[in-house]
Protein backbone atom coordinates (compact mmCIF):
# COMPACT_ATOMS: atom_id res chain seq x y z
CA UNK A 1 0.00 0.00 0.00
CA UNK A 2 1.09 3.39 -0.81
CA UNK A 3 1.66 5.52 2.07
CA UNK A 4 2.61 9.25 2.83
CA UNK A 5 5.87 9.64 3.96
CA UNK A 6 4.31 11.62 7.15
CA UNK A 7 2.20 11.44 10.12
CA UNK A 8 2.09 14.71 10.40
CA UNK A 9 2.66 16.64 7.29
CA UNK A 10 0.96 19.25 8.74
CA UNK A 11 3.21 19.88 11.87
CA UNK A 12 6.52 18.09 10.28
CA UNK A 13 6.80 20.14 7.09
CA UNK A 14 6.36 23.44 8.97
CA UNK A 15 9.52 25.81 7.79
CA UNK A 16 11.61 27.39 10.66
CA UNK A 17 9.23 30.42 10.22
CA UNK A 18 6.24 28.39 10.92
CA UNK A 19 7.36 26.46 13.73
CA UNK A 20 8.37 29.35 15.29
CA UNK A 21 5.35 31.13 15.08
CA UNK A 22 2.97 27.92 16.43
CA UNK A 23 5.69 27.75 19.24
CA UNK A 24 4.73 31.54 19.90
CA UNK A 25 0.93 30.96 19.68
CA UNK A 26 1.64 27.80 22.03
CA UNK A 27 4.03 29.30 24.51
CA UNK A 28 1.11 31.95 25.59
CA UNK A 29 -1.44 29.49 25.69
CA UNK A 30 0.74 27.81 28.21
CA UNK A 31 1.68 30.65 29.98
CA UNK A 32 -1.86 31.76 30.39
CA UNK A 33 -2.85 27.64 31.26
CA UNK A 34 -0.14 27.59 34.07
CA UNK A 35 -0.97 31.05 35.65
CA UNK A 36 -4.66 30.00 35.71
CA UNK A 37 -4.55 26.48 36.41
CA UNK A 38 -1.35 25.74 38.67
CA UNK A 39 -1.11 27.51 41.71
CA UNK A 40 2.45 27.15 42.23
CA UNK A 41 3.24 28.48 38.91
CA UNK A 42 0.84 31.33 39.49
CA UNK A 43 2.65 32.16 43.03
CA UNK A 44 6.13 31.74 41.04
CA UNK A 45 5.03 34.15 38.40
CA UNK A 46 3.66 36.67 40.05
CA UNK A 47 6.56 36.75 42.55
CA UNK A 48 8.82 38.29 39.33
CA UNK A 49 5.70 40.21 37.87
CA UNK A 50 5.36 38.05 34.80
CA UNK A 51 2.12 37.73 33.60
CA UNK A 52 1.03 35.49 30.86
CA UNK A 53 1.05 38.84 28.83
CA UNK A 54 4.73 39.30 29.17
CA UNK A 55 5.19 36.81 26.49
CA UNK A 56 5.35 38.76 23.13
CA UNK A 57 7.94 36.91 21.71
CA UNK A 58 9.84 33.44 21.85
CA UNK A 59 12.86 35.65 23.18
CA UNK A 60 10.59 36.62 26.04
CA UNK A 61 10.69 32.56 27.40
CA UNK A 62 13.52 33.94 29.12
CA UNK A 63 11.62 35.64 31.31
CA UNK A 64 10.53 32.81 32.83
CA UNK A 65 12.09 31.12 35.69
CA UNK A 66 13.60 27.24 35.31
CA UNK A 67 11.49 24.70 36.41
CA UNK A 68 13.74 21.71 38.55
CA UNK A 69 13.56 18.12 39.34
CA UNK A 70 13.15 19.62 43.11
CA UNK A 71 10.28 21.62 42.50
CA UNK A 72 8.47 18.31 41.27
CA UNK A 73 9.64 16.68 44.29
CA UNK A 74 8.50 19.87 46.96
CA UNK A 75 5.05 19.16 45.12
CA UNK A 76 4.79 15.94 45.23
CA UNK A 77 2.23 14.58 44.38
CA UNK A 78 0.02 16.65 42.47
CA UNK A 79 1.00 20.23 43.67
CA UNK A 80 2.64 21.39 40.04
CA UNK A 81 -0.34 20.31 38.16
CA UNK A 82 -2.50 23.19 35.69
CA UNK A 83 -5.87 21.28 36.09
CA UNK A 84 -7.90 19.32 38.91
CA UNK A 85 -7.57 15.90 39.71
CA UNK A 86 -10.96 14.67 38.07
CA UNK A 87 -9.43 15.97 34.71
CA UNK A 88 -6.63 13.93 35.11
CA UNK A 89 -6.71 9.64 33.94
CA UNK A 90 -3.28 8.46 34.65
CA UNK A 91 0.13 9.37 36.44
CA UNK A 92 3.47 7.80 36.12
CA UNK A 93 5.94 8.21 39.29
CA UNK A 94 9.02 7.49 39.50
CA UNK A 95 10.59 4.48 41.28
CA UNK A 96 12.25 4.54 44.83
CA UNK A 97 11.19 4.94 48.05
CA UNK A 98 13.82 7.57 49.49
CA UNK A 99 13.87 10.77 48.79
CA UNK A 100 10.51 12.40 47.32
CA UNK A 101 9.55 10.59 44.16
CA UNK A 102 8.04 12.40 41.69
CA UNK A 103 5.09 12.69 39.79
CA UNK A 104 3.70 13.51 36.25
CA UNK A 105 -0.03 13.61 35.60
CA UNK A 106 -1.93 13.44 32.03
CA UNK A 107 -5.33 13.86 30.70
CA UNK A 108 -6.69 11.99 28.19
CA UNK A 109 -5.78 14.44 25.59
CA UNK A 110 -2.33 14.57 26.98
CA UNK A 111 -2.45 11.00 26.39
CA UNK A 112 -3.32 10.75 22.68
CA UNK A 113 -0.98 13.66 22.15
CA UNK A 114 2.16 11.39 23.88
CA UNK A 115 0.79 8.52 21.62
CA UNK A 116 0.67 10.81 18.63
CA UNK A 117 4.39 11.83 18.61
CA UNK A 118 5.60 8.69 19.17
CA UNK A 119 3.89 7.29 16.27
CA UNK A 120 4.95 10.68 14.08
CA UNK A 121 8.58 9.31 15.25
CA UNK A 122 7.78 5.73 14.48
CA UNK A 123 6.04 6.33 10.79
CA UNK A 124 8.95 8.62 9.83
CA UNK A 125 11.39 5.44 10.34
CA UNK A 126 9.07 3.60 8.28
CA UNK A 127 6.73 1.72 10.74
CA UNK A 128 3.35 1.27 9.02
CA UNK A 129 -0.11 -0.57 9.93
CA UNK A 130 0.66 -3.56 8.31
CA UNK A 131 3.70 -4.31 10.66
CA UNK A 132 3.66 -6.03 14.34
CA UNK A 133 5.17 -4.53 16.46
CA UNK A 134 6.58 -5.90 19.84
CA UNK A 135 7.20 -3.93 23.04
CA UNK A 136 10.27 -5.30 25.42
CA UNK A 137 9.92 -2.54 27.76
CA UNK A 138 8.28 -3.31 31.39
CA UNK A 139 4.45 -2.01 31.64
CA UNK A 140 3.80 -0.23 34.73
CA UNK A 141 5.30 3.03 35.99
CA UNK A 142 8.15 2.98 33.01
CA UNK A 143 6.84 4.80 30.32
CA UNK A 144 8.85 2.92 27.94
CA UNK A 145 5.60 0.04 28.22
CA UNK A 146 2.81 2.53 28.33
CA UNK A 147 3.82 4.77 25.94
CA UNK A 148 5.00 2.73 23.15
CA UNK A 149 1.83 0.81 23.36
CA UNK A 150 -0.03 3.42 22.58
CA UNK A 151 1.66 4.94 20.13
CA UNK A 152 1.87 1.80 18.15
CA UNK A 153 -1.93 1.27 18.32
CA UNK A 154 -2.79 4.42 17.26
CA UNK A 155 -0.04 4.11 13.98
CA UNK A 156 -2.47 0.99 13.29
CA UNK A 157 0.18 -2.03 14.05
CA UNK A 158 -0.76 -5.10 15.48
CA UNK A 159 1.28 -4.89 18.92
CA UNK A 160 2.24 -7.24 21.01
CA UNK A 161 2.88 -6.25 24.38
CA UNK A 162 5.03 -8.54 25.85
CA UNK A 163 6.75 -7.05 28.50
CA UNK A 164 10.33 -7.26 29.83
CA UNK A 165 12.57 -10.14 29.96
CA UNK A 166 11.77 -13.37 29.09
CA UNK A 167 13.88 -13.89 26.39
CA UNK A 168 13.02 -17.49 24.97
CA UNK A 169 9.28 -16.27 25.01
CA UNK A 170 10.07 -13.24 23.55
CA UNK A 171 12.41 -14.83 20.56
CA UNK A 172 8.63 -17.22 20.21
CA UNK A 173 6.51 -14.16 19.60
CA UNK A 174 9.23 -13.15 16.98
CA UNK A 175 8.66 -16.34 15.03
CA UNK A 176 5.45 -17.04 15.76
CA UNK A 177 4.01 -13.64 15.21
CA UNK A 178 6.04 -12.33 12.50
CA UNK A 179 7.53 -9.29 14.47
CA UNK A 180 8.91 -6.66 12.35
CA UNK A 181 9.18 -3.61 14.71
CA UNK A 182 10.75 -3.85 18.29
CA UNK A 183 11.26 -1.52 20.98
CA UNK A 184 14.16 -2.40 23.41
CA UNK A 185 16.96 -0.75 25.36
CA UNK A 186 19.91 -1.21 23.81
CA UNK A 187 21.45 -4.11 26.03
CA UNK A 188 18.50 -6.09 26.17
CA UNK A 189 18.84 -6.15 21.66
CA UNK A 190 22.41 -7.75 22.28
CA UNK A 191 20.68 -10.28 25.05
CA UNK A 192 17.85 -10.98 22.92
CA UNK A 193 21.12 -11.85 19.78
CA UNK A 194 22.53 -13.81 22.55
CA UNK A 195 20.07 -16.29 23.56
CA UNK A 196 19.25 -16.25 19.23
CA UNK A 197 22.58 -17.20 18.63
CA UNK A 198 22.38 -20.41 21.57
CA UNK A 199 18.52 -20.88 20.34
CA UNK A 200 20.12 -21.69 16.70
CA UNK A 201 18.13 -18.69 15.56
CA UNK A 202 19.60 -16.42 12.94
CA UNK A 203 17.40 -13.38 13.06
CA UNK A 204 18.20 -12.61 8.95
CA UNK A 205 16.81 -16.30 8.07
CA UNK A 206 14.12 -16.79 10.87
CA UNK A 207 12.38 -13.49 12.19
CA UNK A 208 10.90 -11.27 9.78
CA UNK A 209 12.61 -8.34 11.97
CA UNK A 210 13.72 -4.84 10.04
CA UNK A 211 13.09 -2.07 12.59
CA UNK A 212 13.99 -1.63 16.53
CA UNK A 213 13.63 1.50 18.14
CA UNK A 214 16.57 1.86 21.12
CA UNK A 215 16.58 4.18 23.64
CA UNK A 216 16.78 4.54 27.24
CA UNK A 217 19.09 4.06 28.06
CA UNK A 218 23.19 5.49 27.30
CA UNK A 219 24.54 4.07 23.93
CA UNK A 220 27.56 4.67 21.73
CA UNK A 221 27.19 4.98 17.56
CA UNK A 222 29.15 1.60 17.85
CA UNK A 223 26.96 0.01 19.95
CA UNK A 224 24.07 0.99 17.39
CA UNK A 225 26.23 -0.63 14.71
CA UNK A 226 26.53 -3.74 16.43
CA UNK A 227 22.84 -4.00 17.00
CA UNK A 228 21.63 -2.91 13.37
CA UNK A 229 24.22 -5.69 12.52
CA UNK A 230 23.64 -8.45 14.74
CA UNK A 231 19.88 -8.19 14.08
CA UNK A 232 20.13 -7.38 10.56
CA UNK A 233 17.51 -4.08 11.26
CA UNK A 234 17.70 -0.69 11.09
CA UNK A 235 18.13 1.22 15.03
CA UNK A 236 16.41 4.42 15.76
CA UNK A 237 17.52 6.40 18.71
CA UNK A 238 14.66 7.43 20.84
CA UNK A 239 14.67 10.29 23.34
CA UNK A 240 12.00 10.53 26.10
CA UNK A 241 11.60 11.42 29.85
CA UNK A 242 8.72 10.60 31.96
CA UNK A 243 8.31 14.42 33.23
CA UNK A 244 7.90 15.02 29.39
CA UNK A 245 5.43 12.01 29.12
CA UNK A 246 7.39 9.66 27.95
CA UNK A 247 9.91 8.06 24.50
CA UNK A 248 8.66 9.96 21.96
CA UNK A 249 9.86 13.58 22.74
CA UNK A 250 12.69 13.22 19.91
CA UNK A 251 13.42 10.62 17.40
CA UNK A 252 15.96 9.54 14.84
CA UNK A 253 15.01 10.24 11.49
CA UNK A 254 15.73 7.50 8.63
CA UNK A 255 19.06 9.85 8.43
CA UNK A 256 20.43 8.69 11.42
CA UNK A 257 22.02 11.58 12.45
CA UNK A 258 20.47 13.35 15.62
CA UNK A 259 16.73 12.77 17.09
CA UNK A 260 14.26 15.56 15.80
CA UNK A 261 12.51 16.63 18.53
CA UNK A 262 9.33 17.74 17.68
CA UNK A 263 9.51 21.41 17.98
CA UNK A 264 5.22 21.61 17.82
CA UNK A 265 5.48 20.16 21.37
CA UNK A 266 8.10 21.54 22.82
CA UNK A 267 10.14 24.33 22.83
CA UNK A 268 14.05 23.35 23.16
CA UNK A 269 17.02 25.61 24.55
CA UNK A 270 20.83 24.54 25.81
CA UNK A 271 22.19 26.66 28.44
CA UNK A 272 25.10 26.46 30.09
CA UNK A 273 24.46 24.37 33.23
CA UNK A 274 26.12 26.50 35.75
CA UNK A 275 25.48 30.28 34.58
CA UNK A 276 21.94 29.09 32.82
CA UNK A 277 22.79 31.28 29.85
CA UNK A 278 21.95 29.44 26.57
CA UNK A 279 25.46 28.50 24.76
CA UNK A 280 26.28 29.13 21.25
CA UNK A 281 24.65 27.30 18.88
CA UNK A 282 25.62 23.70 18.49
CA UNK A 283 27.65 23.82 21.23
CA UNK A 284 27.26 21.01 24.44
CA UNK A 285 24.90 22.27 27.33
CA UNK A 286 21.92 20.53 29.38
CA UNK A 287 18.90 20.76 28.08
CA UNK A 288 15.78 22.92 28.64
CA UNK A 289 12.33 22.03 27.67
CA UNK A 290 9.37 23.93 27.62
CA UNK A 291 6.26 21.90 26.67
CA UNK A 292 3.12 23.50 24.79
CA UNK A 293 0.74 21.61 24.21
CA UNK A 294 0.21 19.99 27.83
CA UNK A 295 -3.06 20.11 29.85
CA UNK A 296 -2.60 18.21 33.13
CA UNK A 297 0.87 18.99 33.56
CA UNK A 298 2.53 21.89 31.62
CA UNK A 299 6.12 22.39 32.62
CA UNK A 300 7.91 25.61 31.77
CA UNK A 301 11.48 25.66 31.03
CA UNK A 302 12.25 22.23 32.62
CA UNK A 303 15.98 21.96 32.91
CA UNK A 304 16.26 17.69 32.16
CA UNK A 305 20.12 17.50 33.13
CA UNK A 306 20.27 15.78 30.16
CA UNK A 307 23.57 17.40 28.59
CA UNK A 308 23.47 17.42 24.56
CA UNK A 309 23.58 20.09 21.60
CA UNK A 310 21.59 21.03 18.62
CA UNK A 311 23.21 19.60 15.53
CA UNK A 312 23.22 22.57 13.31
CA UNK A 313 22.64 22.65 9.72
CA UNK A 314 19.35 21.05 7.90
CA UNK A 315 18.35 17.60 7.68
CA UNK A 316 17.64 15.63 4.12
CA UNK A 317 14.76 14.33 5.65
CA UNK A 318 13.26 17.97 5.03
CA UNK A 319 11.40 18.37 8.44
CA UNK A 320 12.86 21.45 10.12
CA UNK A 321 12.12 20.72 13.27
CA UNK A 322 16.03 21.37 15.54
CA UNK A 323 18.36 17.39 15.72
CA UNK A 324 19.42 16.60 19.22
CA UNK A 325 22.92 14.87 19.21
CA UNK A 326 23.35 11.67 21.23
CA UNK A 327 22.89 12.61 25.02
CA UNK A 328 26.54 13.29 26.20
CA UNK A 329 26.27 12.91 30.08
CA UNK A 330 24.28 14.46 32.78
CA UNK A 331 24.76 18.04 35.00
CA UNK A 332 23.77 15.94 37.93
CA UNK A 333 24.40 12.36 39.43
CA UNK A 334 21.95 10.37 38.09
CA UNK A 335 22.75 6.88 36.38
CA UNK A 336 20.50 5.42 33.70
CA UNK A 337 21.19 1.86 33.92
CA UNK A 338 19.43 -0.33 31.76
CA UNK A 339 16.23 2.68 31.30
CA UNK A 340 16.20 3.40 35.32
CA UNK A 341 16.71 6.14 36.47
CA UNK A 342 18.76 5.95 39.72
CA UNK A 343 20.68 9.05 42.10
CA UNK A 344 23.52 7.72 44.36
CA UNK A 345 21.51 9.00 47.50
CA UNK A 346 18.95 5.98 46.86
CA UNK A 347 21.92 3.71 47.26
CA UNK A 348 23.19 5.19 49.49
CA UNK A 349 19.96 5.54 51.78
CA UNK A 350 19.75 2.13 51.76
CA UNK A 351 23.36 1.62 53.04
CA UNK A 352 23.17 4.08 56.24
CA UNK A 353 20.55 1.71 57.65
CA UNK A 354 23.03 -1.22 58.47
CA UNK A 355 24.97 -0.64 61.49
CA UNK A 356 27.63 -2.47 60.09
CA UNK A 357 28.28 -0.74 56.68
CA UNK A 358 30.67 2.73 57.05
CA UNK A 359 29.42 5.72 55.07
CA UNK A 360 31.48 5.31 52.14
CA UNK A 361 30.58 3.40 49.11
CA UNK A 362 31.46 3.38 45.26
CA UNK A 363 29.05 2.62 42.36
CA UNK A 364 30.49 0.71 39.16
CA UNK A 365 29.05 0.52 36.08
CA UNK A 366 29.74 -1.95 33.96
CA UNK A 367 29.47 -3.57 30.56
CA UNK A 368 30.30 -7.48 31.01
CA UNK A 369 28.60 -9.50 27.83
CA UNK A 370 27.13 -6.29 26.46
CA UNK A 371 25.19 -6.42 29.60
CA UNK A 372 24.94 -3.24 31.77
CA UNK A 373 25.02 -3.87 35.31
CA UNK A 374 25.94 -2.12 38.34
CA UNK A 375 28.47 -3.14 41.19
CA UNK A 376 28.46 -1.71 44.67
CA UNK A 377 31.34 -2.06 46.51
CA UNK A 378 30.65 -0.48 50.35
CA UNK A 379 33.21 -0.42 53.59
CA UNK A 380 32.63 -2.11 57.03
CA UNK A 381 31.94 -0.39 59.72
CA UNK A 382 33.52 -1.31 63.14
CA UNK A 383 30.31 -2.41 64.41
CA UNK A 384 30.55 -5.55 61.63
CA UNK A 385 30.95 -9.17 63.21
CA UNK A 386 34.04 -10.07 60.67
CA UNK A 387 34.45 -13.50 62.64
CA UNK A 388 31.01 -14.07 61.83
CA UNK A 389 31.01 -15.55 58.11
CA UNK A 390 27.52 -16.76 57.85
CA UNK A 391 26.54 -13.29 58.71
CA UNK A 392 28.86 -11.52 56.55
CA UNK A 393 27.19 -13.40 54.03
CA UNK A 394 23.36 -12.83 55.05
CA UNK A 395 24.34 -9.25 55.54
CA UNK A 396 25.22 -9.45 51.37
CA UNK A 397 21.97 -10.81 50.79
CA UNK A 398 20.00 -8.57 52.88
CA UNK A 399 22.19 -5.53 51.34
CA UNK A 400 21.64 -6.92 47.80
CA UNK A 401 17.61 -7.69 48.40
CA UNK A 402 16.91 -4.31 49.72
CA UNK A 403 18.71 -2.23 46.42
CA UNK A 404 16.68 -4.27 44.44
CA UNK A 405 13.59 -3.28 46.27
CA UNK A 406 14.89 0.60 46.17
CA UNK A 407 16.92 0.89 42.24
CA UNK A 408 14.57 -2.32 40.74
CA UNK A 409 17.97 -3.79 39.46
CA UNK A 410 19.99 -5.84 41.19
CA UNK A 411 23.41 -5.03 42.11
CA UNK A 412 26.52 -7.05 42.47
CA UNK A 413 27.75 -5.89 46.58
CA UNK A 414 30.93 -6.44 47.12
CA UNK A 415 31.76 -5.58 51.22
CA UNK A 416 35.02 -4.01 51.50
CA UNK A 417 37.37 -3.10 54.48
CA UNK A 418 37.00 0.12 55.86
CA UNK A 419 39.12 2.82 54.11
CA UNK A 420 39.55 0.63 51.60
CA UNK A 421 37.91 2.84 48.77
CA UNK A 422 39.55 4.88 46.77
CA UNK A 423 39.24 9.06 47.58
CA UNK A 424 39.88 11.88 45.78
CA UNK A 425 41.08 15.24 47.49
CA UNK A 426 39.68 13.58 50.72
CA UNK A 427 36.16 13.02 49.18
CA UNK A 428 34.98 9.17 48.44
CA UNK A 429 34.83 8.44 44.57
CA UNK A 430 30.98 7.40 44.59
CA UNK A 431 30.13 6.51 40.72
CA UNK A 432 32.32 4.91 38.35
CA UNK A 433 30.85 4.69 34.99
CA UNK A 434 33.37 1.65 32.53
CA UNK A 435 30.57 0.97 30.26
CA UNK A 436 30.67 1.40 26.59
CA UNK A 437 29.15 4.55 25.71
CA UNK A 438 28.83 8.41 24.18
CA UNK B 1 38.42 -19.93 79.91
CA UNK B 2 38.42 -18.94 76.43
CA UNK B 3 41.51 -17.36 74.26
CA UNK B 4 41.11 -14.14 72.28
CA UNK B 5 41.15 -14.12 68.62
CA UNK B 6 41.15 -11.88 66.11
CA UNK B 7 39.28 -11.92 62.64
CA UNK B 8 40.54 -9.74 59.85
CA UNK B 9 38.00 -9.43 57.25
CA UNK B 10 40.23 -9.48 53.85
CA UNK B 11 39.43 -8.67 49.90
CA UNK B 12 40.62 -11.85 47.94
CA UNK B 13 43.98 -10.42 47.56
CA UNK B 14 47.27 -11.87 49.12
CA UNK B 15 48.75 -8.61 49.26
CA UNK B 16 46.14 -7.31 51.80
CA UNK B 17 47.50 -11.06 54.00
CA UNK B 18 50.89 -9.59 53.67
CA UNK B 19 49.89 -6.51 55.10
CA UNK B 20 48.43 -7.98 57.91
CA UNK B 21 51.05 -10.45 58.74
CA UNK B 22 53.64 -7.57 58.78
CA UNK B 23 51.91 -5.04 60.73
CA UNK B 24 51.83 -7.46 63.14
CA UNK B 25 55.43 -8.58 63.24
CA UNK B 26 56.46 -4.77 63.25
CA UNK B 27 54.58 -4.42 66.37
CA UNK B 28 56.77 -7.38 68.16
CA UNK B 29 53.10 -9.55 68.21
CA UNK B 30 53.92 -13.70 68.53
CA UNK B 31 51.74 -15.46 65.79
CA UNK B 32 50.50 -18.56 66.96
CA UNK B 33 48.44 -20.09 64.15
CA UNK B 34 46.48 -18.65 61.83
CA UNK B 35 43.75 -20.08 59.37
CA UNK B 36 42.13 -18.34 56.31
CA UNK B 37 38.58 -18.92 55.69
CA UNK B 38 37.75 -17.49 51.92
CA UNK B 39 35.21 -17.15 48.92
CA UNK B 40 35.00 -15.37 45.41
CA UNK B 41 34.83 -12.33 47.29
CA UNK B 42 36.35 -12.07 50.16
CA UNK B 43 38.25 -13.65 53.11
CA UNK B 44 38.42 -13.92 56.42
CA UNK B 45 41.97 -14.20 58.54
CA UNK B 46 41.75 -15.64 62.13
CA UNK B 47 44.38 -15.23 64.17
CA UNK B 48 45.51 -16.56 67.15
CA UNK B 49 48.93 -14.58 69.06
CA UNK B 50 50.47 -13.69 72.44
CA UNK B 51 48.79 -10.46 72.68
CA UNK B 52 45.45 -9.91 70.85
CA UNK B 53 44.14 -6.67 72.45
CA UNK B 54 47.47 -5.29 71.09
CA UNK B 55 46.76 -6.97 67.49
CA UNK B 56 43.55 -5.79 67.81
CA UNK B 57 44.55 -1.89 67.55
CA UNK B 58 47.27 -2.48 65.31
CA UNK B 59 45.03 -3.99 62.67
CA UNK B 60 42.45 -1.54 63.50
CA UNK B 61 44.42 1.61 62.96
CA UNK B 62 46.37 0.35 59.72
CA UNK B 63 41.87 0.44 58.57
CA UNK B 64 41.91 -3.38 58.51
CA UNK B 65 38.02 -4.47 59.64
CA UNK B 66 38.84 -6.45 62.81
CA UNK B 67 36.67 -8.42 65.06
CA UNK B 68 37.95 -10.06 68.44
CA UNK B 69 35.92 -13.11 68.80
CA UNK B 70 36.46 -15.59 72.29
CA UNK B 71 37.13 -19.14 71.29
CA UNK B 72 37.81 -21.72 73.08
CA UNK B 73 40.85 -23.76 73.37
CA UNK B 74 41.15 -27.39 74.16
CA UNK B 75 44.72 -29.04 74.87
CA UNK B 76 44.87 -32.90 73.32
CA UNK B 77 47.03 -35.80 74.74
CA UNK B 78 48.98 -37.63 72.15
CA UNK B 79 46.34 -40.38 72.30
CA UNK B 80 44.52 -41.26 68.97
CA UNK B 81 41.27 -40.27 68.93
CA UNK B 82 41.04 -37.55 71.25
CA UNK B 83 39.80 -35.04 69.09
CA UNK B 84 36.56 -36.95 68.23
CA UNK B 85 36.23 -37.93 71.92
CA UNK B 86 36.01 -34.22 72.44
CA UNK B 87 33.80 -32.85 69.69
CA UNK B 88 31.72 -36.07 70.49
CA UNK B 89 31.41 -34.48 73.73
CA UNK B 90 30.06 -31.16 72.61
CA UNK B 91 28.05 -32.78 70.28
CA UNK B 92 26.28 -34.95 73.10
CA UNK B 93 25.73 -31.58 75.02
CA UNK B 94 23.83 -29.88 72.49
CA UNK B 95 26.46 -27.60 71.70
CA UNK B 96 26.51 -25.67 68.31
CA UNK B 97 30.11 -25.48 66.52
CA UNK B 98 30.62 -22.19 64.36
CA UNK B 99 33.88 -23.87 62.96
CA UNK B 100 36.69 -25.66 64.60
CA UNK B 101 40.56 -25.90 63.49
CA UNK B 102 43.70 -27.54 65.29
CA UNK B 103 47.35 -27.37 65.36
CA UNK B 104 50.40 -28.74 66.80
CA UNK B 105 51.34 -26.23 69.96
CA UNK B 106 54.69 -26.88 71.75
CA UNK B 107 54.26 -30.25 70.78
CA UNK B 108 51.05 -30.88 72.11
CA UNK B 109 47.88 -30.91 69.62
CA UNK B 110 45.60 -28.01 70.09
CA UNK B 111 41.38 -27.74 69.36
CA UNK B 112 40.01 -24.40 68.45
CA UNK B 113 36.21 -24.28 68.26
CA UNK B 114 34.01 -21.10 68.55
CA UNK B 115 30.48 -21.23 69.60
CA UNK B 116 27.82 -18.76 70.43
CA UNK B 117 27.02 -20.97 74.20
CA UNK B 118 29.53 -19.45 76.01
CA UNK B 119 27.96 -20.32 79.20
CA UNK B 120 27.39 -24.03 78.44
CA UNK B 121 30.01 -24.86 76.92
CA UNK B 122 32.78 -23.53 79.65
CA UNK B 123 30.08 -25.84 82.17
CA UNK B 124 30.72 -28.81 80.17
CA UNK B 125 34.20 -28.38 79.58
CA UNK B 126 34.75 -28.38 83.12
CA UNK B 127 32.39 -31.54 83.97
CA UNK B 128 33.86 -33.88 81.52
CA UNK B 129 37.81 -32.67 82.84
CA UNK B 130 38.88 -31.46 79.28
CA UNK B 131 42.04 -29.57 79.96
CA UNK B 132 42.59 -26.37 78.64
CA UNK B 133 45.29 -25.21 76.36
CA UNK B 134 47.96 -22.75 77.78
CA UNK B 135 48.44 -20.32 74.64
ZN1 LIG C 1 15.65 14.23 9.42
Amino acid sequence: MDYSPYFNPEFELLDRGQIEALQLKRLQDTMAHCYHGSPFYRKRLDSIGVKPESIKTLDDLRRIPFTTKQDLRDTYPFGIASVPLDQCVRLHSSSGTTGNPTVVLHSAKDLHEWANALARSLWMVGCRPEDVFQNTSGYGMFTGGLGFQYAAELLGMLTVPAGAGNTLRQLKFFTDFGTTVVHAIPSYAARLYEVMCQQGIDPRRDTKLKIMAIGAEPHSEDTRKRIEDMLGVKAYNSFGMSEMCGPGVAFECKEQNGMHIWEDYYIVEIVDPDTLEPVPEGEVGELVLTTLNREAMPLLRYRTRDLTRILPGKCPCGREHKRLDRMKGRSDDMMILKGVNIFPIQIETILAQYKELASDYLITLDTFEDNDGMTVEVELSDRANVDDYAALQNLNKDITRALRDEILITPKVKLVPKGSLPRSEGKAVRVKDLRKKY
Amino acid sequence: MTVQQISVFLENKSGSLVKVFRALSQAGIQLITSTLADTADYGVCRILCDNPDKAYSVLSQDGFSVTKTPVFAIALDDQPGRAADAIACFADGGISISYLYSFLYEGKGVLIFRTSDLDKAAALIAEKGLSEAKL
